[in-house]
């Protein structure tokens, strides 16, 4: 028998306590960046014991271990369960988490590269970083009570915990007004998104007024309470996943963060509410009906699109990773609303194919885009520019940064025999049972999804050349650029622990199913079968010759390489150096490449009616012309503005209730108490 | 997987190495008849590759390493996609690694590398070609796809062997849905392929260019590397195209050495009658504006869907 503190539960809390500790020593000397840079690494240590001990949960898939905590409320104890769903999305945050907290010690701490720009990446005003270090500690300890809350009250508390450490964290550069407004939008979507969560409880008590988790299994709701608690609950993540048209909130607050933040809020955050729509749909509803998956079906559908799109003709690159997190996002509630179709539609097989394909998105996601962000985050250190307009030519000056962020980049394009691509073959093979759903029409539809996830793939790709390309290729559009030099040895760290991350879910993909199955087995209540039966084949598929081997790929494309590397050496001459010819001109300047706005120009074309654009171009006798376009969201427009104003509206005619004195808020006591008697007697 | 899967593999990567020139040449060929010009001869794409391989490579001062890798990222992966697309015959060991949708993933891998060196320099025709491909790209990717999404809903398997296997197979016939998705992919490969009504490969207005406009920094033996992955592509997908229309003739696994050897001069009848009937295409089409291309892939991409829908709906 093991020791009861070493089953993974308690190990589990010991990581989150820990956090908290690491947080709570920041504020011993709260300015000091030598003291924050040293208690990172510890949170990176405690994220690793966090993912182990998930992992071994995982590893030993016994009956769940529950925990009651008396702490918080009296007669409301905080109930805790991890199983394998939360042990899966613990071990995405511990890994994730990890890397990111090895790169803050580099970004936060005091061994920020020397160099004129290295200030701008710390705001005069910002918070101080021991401050930020207890926030920033705070956030990952709320995400894991997130993953392990089995009561409503649990959870809220820690959803609320998570919303507010973030936002202090998006606003730590205070001092510019745009990064408040970006924090009290994210704000302001985050509490009408949990309040939608907390009414969506409310009607899942079914009327037992318990509040714990298992009191909610066994409510057995009838069919239009459990649409309606399914649709509020979508509605509450959906706001905190950015799933269109509640994301206006992600491309504003996600590039307001400091880096290694944007990498947590983009990599991690996100997938709160992936965990929470899973354990809502599949754990807590015991019934489903099958027309609840076409919802986030069409919705992912939609945010694939309008994310890739949008990402497409940014011109701040931590914006286009925001919108690209957008996207990703619309292909994991794709694959949310397949599995609900397919469990809907009595297709088990099916419904588990499309899970593992979500998991395996969410995983590669957590890895991929925090890896970019924070690529992202070294280039800002060194450069201390986010506009894409005055990047370029960093491969030269900063060579590690930039290919471990080429690894992440050409991930998220969702290139083989990297992970992107494995999440985007499992779900492109899931649709392909789509034609057997019992319901003409949407069997019909269904493979068009197929279509428009293919157009969002291509797309992402189209989207990561812009962003590398601009960023690390080609000449150093300003003196800054040219200026640049390598991040330091714990950023780098950071960088390398994440790319190794997307190269092993890019090459294992079987060894990483064989453990997301157990999952799945537990949501879907059928796992896949023939997936492990060996270890460098994925097949996952019974009864159709579908299979994919990323290493037999990986050796095939190596070997190949090799080859022609050592043919073409026999008789090879020594490459030699001279001017780029350039179809013979002038030697080109930086001014002739291609600038972002540029690159997203064929996209702005095509897809305008997304846009709404405001050209400003330079007339024939100006003296300094300038060109500039700037590209909103119609959404914001259509559907925010008017919902803002009507608020103000209503607010404008409600106002003769603001008497101002005393008497009249009696009044208005009295009365609410004489309604509310009525009502009970 | 017996010794004879294992020739069939070698001998069809091979073929397809040794066979990507002088398909190229036999469509310059064919297109310099069907203008009335005198043909040049079947092996110059071949003697310019041997040129180029002997010639000192020039590289740009600004050149990254990522410039000097890139072709050979990109000619692997096309010898890569070579090696699952069943050319010869359908018992190809290397077959069950990588399927339909894999292929197109190899696809968009040497498309992103292509691209990506061409930003590095940082010349203006540069950058200029590697938006163009991206977005022609992005617009055949979803159309390739839904024609792969139709020989695998009639073959229930996404693996190319076993596609062809099944298409083979089934009893003589016209399969409307097919019949789309023929057109549709005809359409496709001559996008993917940079040839006209898209791109013209004997253009030299570098404004109108847009693969060629990628490849003018490189020499020497990268660029050769280059010329044969595009050839190679251009013979992928004329293959790709046999193997799901025409796959008939192939040797199946474990027919024995005279089936792949008898399979050899189909393959070269079905090339020649391919690069015949996209030639004709070329000689009567006009090269068509760039912002026209997406209005052209999109008419792909609805005929690939018109076919999934006639297969979903009709069974057909």
């Amino acid at each position: 028998m093991t020791a009861p503190i070493l089953k993974p539960l308690p190990l589990c809390l010991l990581a989150v306590a820990l956090w908290g500790l690491i947080g709570l020593a920041g504020l011993l000397r709260p300015r000091s960046h030598r003291l924050a840079g040293a208690l990172y690494p510890l949170g990176a240590a405690c994220a690793l014991l966090l993912a182990a001990a998930a992992a071994r949960a995982l590893a030993l898939p016994l009956a769940p271990e529950r925990a009651v905590l008396p702490v918080g409320l009296p007669d409301l104890p905080v109930h805790l369960r991890l199983d394998a769903l939360a042990a899966g999305f613990l071990v995405l945050l511990g890994a994730a988490a990890a890397g990111i907290s090895v790169f803050a010690a580099g970004y936060f701490g005091p061994h920020a590269p020397p160099g004129a720009a290295s200030g701008a990446a710390r705001a005069p005003q910002g918070t101080p970083p021991g401050l930020l270090c207890l926030q920033y500690h705070l956030f990952l300890a709320s995400m894991a009570l997130v993953f392990l809350a089995d009561d409503a009250y649990a959870f809220m508390l820690a959803w609320e915990v998570m919303a507010l450490s973030s936002y202090f964290l998006v606003t730590a550069e205070h001092g510019s007004a745009s990064i408040r407004a970006a924090g009290f939008l994210y704000l302001l979507m985050a509490h009408v998104g949990a309040l939608s969560i907390l009414l969506a409880f409310g009607v899942m008590q079914g009327g037992t007024w318990r509040f714990t988790f298992d009191a909610m299994r066994g409510a057995h709701l009838a069919a239009w309470p459990a649409s309606v608690a399914f649709l509020l609950a979508l509605a509450g993540f959906g706001a905190k996943a950015g799933l269109v048209p509640l994301h206006v909130w992600l491309p504003e607050a996600h590039p307001a963060a400091p880096s290694p933040v944007s990498a947590l809020m983009s990599g991690v955050m996100l997938k709160t509410a992936v965990y929470g729509m899973l354990r809502v749909s599949f754990d807590l509803l015991q019934a489903s009906t099958w027309w609840w998956g076409l919802v986030p079906l069409t919705l992912g559908l939609l945010s694939a699109l309008y994310g890739v799109v949008f990402a497409a003709v940014q011109t701040d690159m931590k914006r286009l990773l925001a919108w690209s997190s957008i996207e990703n996002i619309g292909i994991i509630f794709t694959a949310l609303g397949l599995a609900l179709v397919f469990r809907g539609a009595g297709l088990p097989a099916a419904a588990a194919l499309a899970l593992v394909a979500l998991l395996y998105h969410c995983l590669n996601h957590a890895c991929m885009k925090s890896l970019v962000f924070l690529g992202t985050g070294a280039v800002l250190h060194a450069t201390g520019e986010r506009s894409l307009a005055r990047l370029g030519g960093l491969i030269h000056r900063m060579p590690q940064v930039a290919w471990l962020t080429l690894v992440g980049a050409l991930a998220l394009a969702g290139l083989p025999p990297l992970n992107g691509f494995v999440s985007e073959w499992l779900l492109l093979q899931s649709f392909l049972f789509a034609h057997s759903v019992p319901h003409t029409f949407v069997n019909m539809l269904l493979p068009l999804g197929a279509g428009l996830i293919a157009l969002a793939a291509a797309l992402a790709a189209y989207v990561m050349v812009k962003f590398f390309g601009v960023v690390f290729l080609g000449r150093p559009r300003d003196a800054v650029a040219a200026q640049a030099h390598e991040a330091g040895p714990a950023e780098r760290l950071g960088l390398a622990w994440l790319a190794a991350l997307c190269l092993v879910l890019g090459v294992l993909p079987s060894a990483v199913i064989g453990v997301l199955d157990l999952i799945v087995h537990q949501l879907a209540g059928v796992a896949l079968q023939g997936s492990q039966s060996r270890w460098w084949l994925l097949a996952p598929v019974p009864g159709r010759a579908a299979s994919y081997s990323a290493v037999v790929m990986l050796a095939a494309l190596a070997g190949v390489t090799l080859l022609t590397v050592l043919a073409t050496r026999t008789a090879a001459r020594p490459v030699r150096r001279a001017r780029a010819w350039a179809c013979g001109g002038t030697e080109p300047t930086a001014r002739m490449q291609d600038t972002a706005e540029g690159f997203g120009q064929p996209i702005r074309h095509l897809f305008s009616d997304f846009f709404s654009i405001t050209v400003e171009a330079p007339g024939p006798s100006d003296r300094e012309p300038r060109y500039r376009v700037h590209v909103a969201d119609r959404l914001w427009e259509r559907l925010y503005l008017p919902a803002g104003s009507a608020v103000q509206r209503a607010a404008d005619r409600l106002a003769f209730l603001q008497q101002g004195r005393i008497a009249a808020y009696l009044l208005y006591s009295f009365l609410t108490l004489v309604m509310l008697l009525a009502l009970v007697l | 997987m017996s010794a004879f899967d294992i020739a069939t593999q070698l001998t069809q990567t091979v073929a397809a190495l040794l066979l990507a020139p002088l398909f190229t040449g036999f469509m310059n060929q064919c297109r310099a008849w069907l203008q009335n010009r005198r043909a040049p001869a079947l092996l110059v794409p071949a003697w310019n590759l041997r040129k180029l391989f002997a010639r000192q490579p020039v590289v740009a001062t600004g050149a990254s390493p990522l410039f000097r890798a890139a072709p050979y990222a990109v000619f692997g992966a096309m010898v890569a996609a070579a090696a699952i697309i069943p050319i010869l015959g359908t018992g190809l060991p290397f077959g069950t690694a990588a399927d339909a949708i894999a292929l197109i993933g190899l696809f968009a891998t040497a498309r992103v590398f292509v691209c990506l060196a061409a930003m590095d320099i940082g010349t203006a025709f540069g950058t200029l070609g590697a938006r163009r491909e991206m977005m022609l790209g992005f617009l055949a990717e979803p159309a390739l796809l839904m024609i792969v999404f139709v020989a695998s809903l009639i073959s229930s398997s996404t693996g190319l062997p076993a596609i062809t296997e099944n298409l083979a197979t089934r009893t003589l016939g016209l399969y409307p849905s097919l019949a789309f998705t023929a057109v549709a992919f005809t359409m496709v490969t001559l996008a993917e392929n940079a040839r006209i009504p898209i791109d013209n490969p004997a253009t030299h207005l570098e404004l109108t260019m847009v693969h060629e406009a990628m490849l003018l920094e490189y020499s020497g033996r990268h660029l050769a590397l280059m010329e044969w992955a595009a050839a190679l592509k251009l013979f992928n997908f004329a293959c790709i195209g046999i193997a799901l229309f025409a796959p008939w003739g192939l040797a199946t696994a474990g027919s024995g050495p005279l089936a792949l050897i008898a399979s050899v001069p189909v393959l070269l009848v079905k090339l020649a009658a391919v690069a015949a009937g996209l030639s004709l295409i070329e000689a009567l089409s006009a090269k068509l504006r760039v912002f026209r291309a997406p209005e052209f892939l999109a008419a792909a991409f609805l005929l690939a869907v018109l076919g999934l829908l006639v297969r979903v709906l009709l069974g057909a």
